[in-house]
C-alpha cells in the first residue's frame, strides 16, 4: 500500500524543488543557534547565510516549521506607526517586502492594496493626524481623509449608524498590505537551507548555558549544542526562553484571537480597521474575510479561543458592513503575544554576551519579519547593533526611553 | 419525478407543495424538504462547480459535510443545500460558475489541472517585473477566488441572543443522546437535548432497527417536563467551563451547562478513487436519508461499495424502492452477513470483491470500474465507515487517535464535567450505543450528586465490522480526490510531502487540504494516511487533525446579535434639547456641543463671554463619580493617587492625579472628603470604567478595609461658573452658607439646595468662581430648573462642550488623553506640585523617581500665536533643528485674548516663557508660537479663588 501510493505519486511529472530538507542529525556545535523557526528566525538565517557568509547555523523549533505566531497572525504589513524610530524601522520592513518574492524566488504574494483605519471620534481623528504628520515627516505614504475620502476608498462601509459610531474620517496608508505568511517563512527556510543552514523541527530548547557572562550552549531534547552566538526569536515563549539564560524581559503574554469566514467573491480590496470597534477586516486572495481585533484582556499562555471574542469581533464587523450578517464563519484561533510596556519590540543585545534578543513582538511581528531578520543578522555577523535597531534595545526600559506605539497597535496589527 | 410514497419521506408533507427556482428554472418540492432533496427529486443532482477545477458537484453526504452543496439563496452566500429547509419562493443559484452551472466557461480549468500542481502559485505569477504581481497576476487570482457573493445592499436582521442554563446539556439526539437525556431527566436533572436535525433519533430515523421503537422513545422524551428539546439546533463549539453556543436559525443561545454529554455520532467517510467526486456518488447514509427522510429514489441502477454492513442496509433500502443493484462491491469479507448478501444476489446484484478503481460520467456518474471492468450505473453508494465527530471533543482538549491495525479511531477526553457517549466514544451497535448513553448520563448525574444506578456493559456485536480500511486508490491519471472543497488529489498531498512539508500541519498549509468549508471532515483521515505512508510513519505518529471552533458554519449575524450601539444620555438630556442644544457624541455619551442656532463661532464666543463676565451652567453629569468608603478610605486613595488624602480634613476637596506603574498620567479628578471614612471621587468621563475596575483590582490585592461604589449614573452634576455664580446660588433656598468665608475654594459641603439633597464642591475648570452641585439623577432636572430660574435675572446661561474646552484651555487646564499620551509623566506637565514628596508609596512612585533621576526630555507648554499667523492644527509637529520633538495637543482661538492659543510638547530646553517654537502647520508651512505660562487667563488665580 505504502509503496504503491508512493509509486503513483512519483509517477506524475511534478518537478520537485525540495523546499524544506528533512531534519538532519544534530551536530555538537554551531557558529550560530537561532531558537525559534518562525519567520524572524528563518529570515535571520537567510540573511546570515546569503549576505554575511555565515552558514554554520542551526534554527531550532520545538514544533513544526513556522507553526507559532507566523502561522497564526493575520499578515498585516504597514509602517504607519507613531514614533519616528518605529516608522523608520517598519518602513524598511515594507521596502523589503516589496522585493521579497524576487529575493526568495518564492511568491509571497505581497499584496499592497492599502490600509484604511476609521475614526469614530474626535480623539481618534486627532491621533490619526499625529500619525500622518509624523509619517509624512518620515517619508511614508499616509494621509488623513475626511468622510468623503473614506467613502471613496471604501464604498461599502456603513458610515451612518449615527451617534457614537459615526465614521468621522480615516487614516489612509497606501503602503499597507498583506502577504502569505507561510510563504514568507518557507521562502526564507528554503533559501537558508540551500546555503547550508540546518532547520531542526521538533527540537525543544530546555536550557541555555551561560558561563562568565557569556552564552556557551543550548541544551535540547535531542542533545546539547555549543554555540558562540544564540538568538532568541520564539514569539509567545520569548519571556520563558530568555529566563533560561537568566534574563528577565519586561514582557507579559496575552492571547490574541482572529477568525476567518467562508470564501466569497472579492468585494473588499483594502485592509480596513476601526479603532473604536477594536476590529479589523481584510479579504484574503482566497476570498475569505479575515477578522481580528485587540488582545484578550488578561494574561494567559493558551491558544484557546473564546466565544466572547468571537461575538465581539462579529459585532464590530457587521457594524462596519451590515450585509456581512449573512456571511458564515469558518474558523477561529488564537496565538500568544509577547507584549512590551510600550508596544515596541526588544531587539539587539542582552545582558549575556553572545545572546541576542529578537523579542517583544506582541501583535506586530509579522510585518517586521524581513527587517528584523536582516538587521539581527547584521548584529550577529558584526557584533554591532545597527543604528536603526538601537532605539529598540532592552536597556531602553532602564533609561525610560520608551517608544510608545500603543495607539498604533491596539486595533490593527 | 422520483418521489416515493409513504412510509418513505418522514420529513416531507406532501400536502404542502413549495415552489422555488434554481438557476432560473422553476422547481417544486414539499414542506420539510431541503433544497438538495427537492432538486434531487426532480432529477437535478449537480449543485455547484468546484473551487479550482470547476468540476460538477452534487450532494455527497446529505449532512452538510462538504462544500459541494453550497449555493446562493437570494442575498445569502454559501448555504448548504442539503441542510437548508426549502421555503416558498426561494431563489437559489449555483456558485462559482462563469456563465451558468450547466455551461460553466471555467470548466476548462479541469483540463488545465496538470499545469496547476500543488503550491504552484508560490513558484509562478512573479514576472516579468516586480509590479506584475500587483498589476496583473493578483487581480487575475482575485477574480477567480471565493464561492458565493455577498449582497452589498442587503440589510439582514432578526438576529437574537439568549442565555440558557441547565444541569446537563446533551449534544446529539441519536440513540445515545436520546437515551442519555431520558435517563438524566427521569432522575430529576434539568436537561437540554440539542440536535441539528429537525427530528429526534439520529440514525434511527433513516436506518431503523427492529429492536428499537423510536416512536415510543421520542414520546417518552417529549413527555418529560425537565427535558428541554431543541431540534434544528447546532451546538457549534465547546469553550472553557462548559460554555457552549447553541444556534437555532438566527438565534444564538449561549448555554452554561454543569455537565455536558457529547453524543455527536460520526462522520461517514468517502472512498478515494478516480472520479469519486461525480454527482450521483453518495455515502450510504446519504442514500438512506434521501429515501427515508425525503422519499426520493436516488437512482435506477446502482453500485454499492460496502466496506461495512451499513452498505448492505443501503442496498436493501434501494431494493425496497425499486432501484436495481447492478453490483455490490465488497472490499473485504463481511462475516455473519452472508444471508443478507445472498438475498441481494438473488435480487440480481452481482457480488464483486475488490474495490472501485474509477468512476466516469459527464455531469453525473455513468459507470464505475471494478477489476478493470466498467459497470453502468447512475448511483454509487459508498459505505466505508465513520470517523467520530471529533470537533467538540477536540475543542475540549481530546486528541483524535487512529489505530492502523484495527482502523479504529479513539478520542481521549479526560475533563471533568464532560462525557462522550455512543458512537463518538467508539460504540457501534445500537444496543451498545444506547447503553453507553445511559452510562454517560449516570456519570453526569453522579457528578451532580444525584442518585444514579449502574448500567451493565453491553456486548457490542457490530464493533468488529464497523470500521474498515478507508479505500485509498490513487489513479495514475489523478482526479482521485482527497479533498472535494479544495480539489486536492492524492498526488497533491504526496508532492507536498516531497517538497519537505512533512508535518501534517505543513502539508495542510502548503496544499490547503482541510482548509475549505468542510474543515477536513472528509479529508483528514485520508490525508493523514497518505502523509504517514509518504513519511514512513504511522497515522498515530503523524496525527490526524486538530479542531478549532466553530464545528459548522455560523453567521456573523447570529454571533453579533442585535448589534445595539451603546448610547448614554444624562438626566438633563431633555433640558438641553428644550434649550436648543446641538448634541454631539462623546464616547457613548451625548453632550450639548453648544446652544442655539446660527453662526457657531458666535454662539460659542457668547457662551465663553457669559462665563467670563456673568455666569454659565454646564451639565457635568458624564463625569465619573466614585464613592470610596471604609476606615482605610484615605489610605486607599493615598496609594492610588499622587497627593496626600489620609490627612485631608473632612470638608476639603483635593485634586487627584493617577499614574500607572510607568509613572504615566492616566486620570485626574477631585476627592471630596465627606466624612472620615467617605470620599466622593470624580474621574474623567472616558476613564471611569477603567478607574473603577482598577480600584476593584487594587482593593482585592491590598485587602484593606474599603469598598468602592460607582455612582456615575446615579448622580448628576451641574457646574455653575462665572463671577456671578455665587449670586445665583445665594438666590436659591439652601442650608449651605455660600459666602466667601463660609465656603472657601477647594472645600465641599453636603446640604440642600432648592429642596434637593446635594453635595457641592468649590472647584473650577474654567478659571472662574465655580461650584459643582451633584445630586441624585432623579432630582437633576428639578435642580437644573431651579438654578436656571434663580439665575435668569443674573444672566445665567447654559454653555456647551466647545465653550468648556476653550475656557479650560484659556486657563491652561489639561485634558487627560488629549494633552497626555501613554507615557506623559507629571513632571512633563509641570505637575510636580500634585505629587506628594512624603508618601512612602503610591502607584507609579518608583518609576517616577527613576524618571526624575534620568531627567525628562519634553515639556507640555502653553503657546500663543500672533494674530495673522496660520493656526496649527492639533497634532501638528513641533520641530527643533528640523526634527520632531513634540506635537500640539490642544488648539483654540481664545475669545478672551483674541489670539490662537495652544498646548504643545516642546523640548524641555524650549519650555521657558518667551521661547519661540517652530511648528509645521497642516499646510506644511512652518509657523512660530511663543511659550506662555500654563494659564493664559488669570495666571494668579484671582478669579477662581474670589
Amino acid at each position: 500500500m505504502v509503496l504503491r501510493l508512493l509509486k503513483y505519486g512519483l509517477r506524475s511529472d511534478y518537478p520537485v524543488t525540495g523546499d524544506i530538507p528533512v531534519t538532519p542529525t544534530l551536530k555538537p556545535a554551531y557558529d550560530v543557534v537561532i531558537i525559534g523557526a518562525g519567520g524572524h528566525g528563518l529570515a535571520c538565517a537567510h540573511y546570515l547565510s546569503k549576505y554575511h557568509g555565515i552558514h554554520d547555523v542551526a534554527v531550532l523549533d520545538k514544533g513544526w516549521l513556522a507553526g507559532g505566531n507566523t502561522a497564526r497572525n493575520t499578515t498585516t504589513i504597514r509602517s504607519n506607526y507613531i514614533t519616528p524610530q518605529g516608522i523608520a524601522f517598519y518602513k524598511e520592513g515594507v521596502t523589503l517586502y516589496e522585493a521579497m518574492s524576487e529575493e526568495l524566488d518564492f511568491n509571497v504574494m505581497f499584496s499592497q492594496r492599502g490600509q484604511l483605519t476609521f475614526a469614530h471620534s474626535e480623539a481618534t481623528l486627532r491621533s490619526f493626524h499625529l500619525r500622518a504628520e509624523t509619517g509624512r515627516h518620515m517619508g511614508i505614504g499616509i494621509e488623513v481623509v475626511d468622510q468623503k475620502g473614506v467613502e471613496a476608498l471604501c464604498p461599502h462601509l456603513n458610515m451612518d449608524y449615527g451617534g457614537a459610531l459615526e465614521v468621522l474620517g480615516g487614516l489612509w496608508h497606501p503602503d499597507g498590505g498583506t502577504a502569505r505568511h507561510d510563504a514568507v517563512a518557507w521562502g526564507y527556510a528554503a533559501q537558508a537551507a540551500r546555503r547550508g543552514v540546518e532547520i531542526h523541527q521538533r527540537t525543544e530548547v530546555t536550557a541555555i548555558e551561560v558561563a562568565g557572562g557569556r552564552v556557551q550552549a543550548v541544551v535540547t531534547n535531542r542533545g546539547r549544542i555549543a554555540a558562540g552566538q544564540v538568538m532568541i526569536a520564539c514569539g509567545g515563549m520569548n519571556y520563558d526562553m530568555a529566563l533560561k539564560a537568566g534574563v528577565e524581559l519586561p514582557i507579559r503574554c496575552y492571547p490574541l484571537q482572529a477568525m476567518v469566514t467562508q470564501p466569497v467573491k472579492p468585494w473588499l480590496h483594502t485592509l480596513v480597521s476601526s479603532v473604536s470597534l477594536h476590529t479589523y477586516l481584510v479579504q484574503s486572495s482566497r476570498g475569505e474575510m479575515v477578522i481580528g481585533g485587540g488582545s484578550d484582556p488578561y494574561q494567559l499562555y493558551s491558544t484557546r479561543s473564546t466565544l466572547d471574542m468571537k461575538e465581539h469581533l462579529a459585532e464590530g464587523a457587521v457594524h462596519l458592513f451590515p450585509f456581512l450578517k449573512n456571511l458564515r464563519l469558518l474558523r477561529q484561533w488564537a496565538g500568544i503575544t509577547d507584549m512590551t510596556p510600550d508596544y515596541s519590540p526588544i531587539m539587539g543585545e542582552s545582558p549575556v554576551d553572545g545572546l541576542w534578543l529578537d523579542c517583544g513582538w506582541g501583535t506586530w511581528g509579522f510585518k517586521a519579519t524581513p527587517v528584523a531578520g536582516k538587521r539581527m543578522a547584521e548584529c550577529i555577523a558584526t557584533g554591532r547593533v545597527p543604528e536603526i535597531l538601537q532605539p529598540f534595545a532592552l536597556e531602553r526600559f532602564e533609561r525610560f526611553a520608551l517608544l510608545n506605539e500603543m495607539g498604533a497597535t491596539a486595533a490593527s496589527h | 419525478m422520483t418521489r416515493l410514497d409513504a412510509p418513505f419521506g418522514s420529513r416531507i408533507d406532501r400536502s404542502r407543495p413549495i415552489s422555488f427556482s434554481f438557476e432560473g428554472q422553476r422547481f417544486t418540492g414539499y414542506e420539510g424538504d431541503t433544497i438538495a432533496s427537492a432538486l434531487a427529486a426532480s432529477g437535478q443532482w449537480m449543485l455547484s462547480r468546484s473551487f479550482k477545477y470547476h468540476r460538477p458537484r452534487g450532494a455527497f453526504s446529505m449532512a452538510g459535510a462538504e462544500a459541494n452543496t453550497l449555493v446562493q439563496v437570494g442575498s445569502e452566500p454559501n448555504l448548504a443545500a442539503d441542510l437548508t429547509p426549502l421555503a416558498e419562493g426561494m431563489v437559489v443559484s449555483a456558485q462559482n460558475v462563469n456563465g451558468s452551472l450547466a455551461r460553466d466557461r471555467d470548466a476548462v480549468m479541469d483540463r488545465l489541472g496538470r499545469f496547476m500542481p500543488v503550491g504552484f502559485y508560490y513558484r509562478t505569477f512573479m514576472g516579468p517585473t516586480r509590479k506584475a504581481w500587483l498589476k496583473w497576476w493578483e487581480p487575475l487570482i482575485r477574480a477567480k477566488a471565493g464561492l458565493g457573493m455577498v449582497d452589498l445592499a442587503a440589510r439582514p436582521d432578526g438576529f437574537d441572543k439568549s442565555h440558557l442554563h441547565c444541569d446537563i446539556l446533551v449534544v446529539g439526539a441519536g440513540p445515545a443522546g436520546l437515551a442519555a437525556a431520558i435517563e438524566a431527566a427521569e432522575a430529576g436533572a434539568d436537561v437540554i437535548l440539542g440536535d441539528e436535525s429537525p427530528d429526534l433519533g439520529g440514525r434511527l430515523t433513516y436506518a431503523p432497527e427492529a429492536e428499537v421503537d423510536l416512536t415510543a422513545l421520542v414520546a417518552r422524551a417529549e413527555a418529560l417536563p425537565a427535558l428541554r428539546i431543541m431540534t434544528g439546533t447546532v451546538c457549534n463549539g465547546w469553550f472553557e467551563d462548559n460554555w457552549l453556543p447553541l444556534i437555532r436559525g438566527k438565534a444564538l443561545h449561549r448555554c452554561r451547562a454543569r455537565e455536558v454529554i457529547l453524543a455527536t455520532g460520526g462522520i461517514e467517510q468517502p472512498a478515494v478513487f478516480r472520479g469519486n467526486d461525480l454527482p450521483g456518488i453518495l455515502t450510504g447514509g446519504a442514500v438512506r436519508r434521501l429515501i427515508r427522510h425525503y422519499g426520493v429514489r436516488p437512482g435506477t441502477r446502482s453500485v454499492i461499495l460496502a466496506g461495512t454492513p451499513d452498505g448492505l442496509g443501503a442496498a436493501e433500502d434501494l431494493l425496497d424502492v425499486g432501484t436495481r443493484i447492478a453490483a455490490l462491491v465488497l472490499p473485504r469479507d463481511l462475516p455473519g452477513h452472508a444471508e443478507r448478501i445472498g438475498r441481494l444476489r438473488s435480487a440480481g446484484a452481482e457480488i464483486l470483491t475488490g474495490r472501485i478503481e474509477a468512476a466516469r460520467g459527464g455531469t453525473h456518474v455513468e459507470a464505475v470500474q471494478v477489476g478493470g471492468r466498467w459497470i453502468d450505473c447512475d448511483l454509487v453508494a459508498v459505505s466505508v465507515g465513520h470517523a467520530p465527530s471529533w470537533q467538540l471533543p477536540c475543542q475540549a482538549g481530546a486528541r483524535l487517535g487512529y489505530d492502523d491495525a484495527t482502523c479504529r479511531f479513539s478520542l481521549d477526553l479526560a475533563r471533568d464535567g464532560l462525557h462522550l457517549a455512543g458512537s463518538v466514544a467508539g460504540h457501534a451497535s445500537t444496543s451498545a450505543v444506547i447503553a453507553d448513553g445511559r452510562r454517560a448520563a449516570m456519570a453526569a448525574l453522579r457528578a451532580l450528586d444525584i442518585d444514579a444506578g449502574n448500567v451493565s456493559p453491553c456486548q457490542d456485536l457490530e464493533l468488529a465490522l464497523a470500521h474498515c480500511a478507508l479505500p485509498l486508490n490513487p489513479h495514475p491519471k489523478g482526479r482521485d480526490f482527497v479533498d472535494f472543497d479544495e480539489d486536492l488529489q492524492v498526488k497533491d498531498i504526496v508532492n507536498a510531502v516531497r517538497e519537505g512539508y512533512r508535518e501534517l500541519e505543513l502539508v495542510k498549509r502548503f496544499s490547503t487540504v482541510g482548509m475549505g468549508p468542510s474543515q477536513g471532515r472528509h479529508s483528514a483521515l485520508a490525508t493523514a494516511r497518505i502523509v504517514a505512508a509518504a513519511t514512513g510513519r504511522s497515522v498515530a505518529e503523524t496525527g490526524v487533525t486538530t479542531a478549532r471552533p466553530p464545528v459548522g458554519p455560523e453567521t456573523l449575524g447570529a454571533l453579533a446579535g442585535h448589534g445595539h450601539v451603546e448610547e448614554r444620555r444624562t438626566a438633563l438630556h431633555a433640558r438641553h434639547l428644550e434649550a436648543g442644544a446641538e448634541m454631539r457624541p462623546v464616547g457613548a455619551w451625548w453632550r450639548p456641543y453648544l446652544y442655539g442656532r446660527g453662526d457657531r463661532v458666535e454662539r460659542i464666543t457668547e457662551e465663553v463671554r457669559a462665563v467670563r463676565e456673568g455666569a454659565g451652567l454646564l451639565d457635568v453629569s458624564t463625569l465619573g463619580k466614585l464613592e470610596v468608603r471604609g476606615p482605610d478610605a484615605g489610605a486607599f486613595l493615598d496609594r492610588l493617587y499622587t497627593m496626600a488624602h489620609a490627612n485631608q480634613p473632612v470638608g476639603k476637596v483635593r485634586y487627584c492625579l493617577m499614574l500607572n506603574e510607568m509613572a504615566a498620567v492616566i486620570d485626574d479628578g477631585v476627592a471630596f472628603r465627606m466624612a472620615d471614612d467617605v470620599f466622593y471621587v470624580t474621574a474623567t468621563t472616558g476613564a471611569v470604567a477603567r478607574v473603577y475596575a482598577d480600584m476593584a483590582l487594587w482593593n482585592a490585592q491590598w485587602r484593606i478595609r474599603v469598598d468602592v461604589a460607582n455612582l456615575t449614573a446615579a448622580f448628576s452634576g451641574l457646574n455653575i461658573t462665572g463671577p456671578k455664580a455665587r449670586d445665583v446660588l445665594q438666590a436659591l433656598s439652601s442650608d449651605i452658607d455660600f459666602s466667601p468665608a463660609g465656603f472657601p475654594y477647594l472645600e465641599g459641603r453636603i446640604g440642600v439646595v432648592a429642596g434637593i439633597p446635594v453635595r457641592v464642591m468649590r472647584i473650577g475648570f474654567t478659571g472662574e468662581l465655580s461650584y459643582e452641585l451633584h445630586c441624585p439623577s432623579s432630582h437633576a432636572p428639578a435642580l437644573w430648573d431651579a438654578v436656571m430660574a434663580a439665575g435668569a435675572p443674573l444672566g445665567l446661561r447654559p454653555y456647551g462642550l466647545e465653550a468648556s474646552r476653550i475656557l479650560r484651555l484659556e486657563k491652561g487646564h489639561i485634558l487627560i488623553g488629549q494633552d497626555t499620551d501613554a507615557l506623559t509623566s507629571p513632571d512633563e506637565l509641570g505637575f510636580g506640585w500634585a505629587v506628594s514628596k512624603k508618601k512612602a508609596f503610591f502607584v507609579g512612585k518608583r518609576a517616577l523617581e527613576m524618571r526624575r533621576r534620568l531627567g525628562e526630555s519634553r515639556r507640555l507648554v502653553g503657546l500663543i500665536f500672533e494674530p495673522g499667523t496660520e493656526a496649527p492644527g492639533e497634532s501638528c509637529l513641533v520641530l527643533r533643528g528640523g526634527e520632531p520633538v513634540g506635537h500640539v495637543t490642544s488648539v483654540a482661538h481664545s475669545p478672551t485674548l483674541g489670539r490662537v492659543i495652544a498646548l504643545a510638547y516642546t523640548h524641555v530646553e524650549d519650555a521657558a516663557p518667551g521661547t519661540e517654537v517652530t511648528i509645521r502647520a497642516r499646510s506644511g508651512k512652518l509657523v512660530t508660537g511663543r511659550v506662555a505660562g500654563h494659564a493664559f487667563v488669570d495666571p494668579e488665580n484671582r478669579r477662581q479663588e474670589i
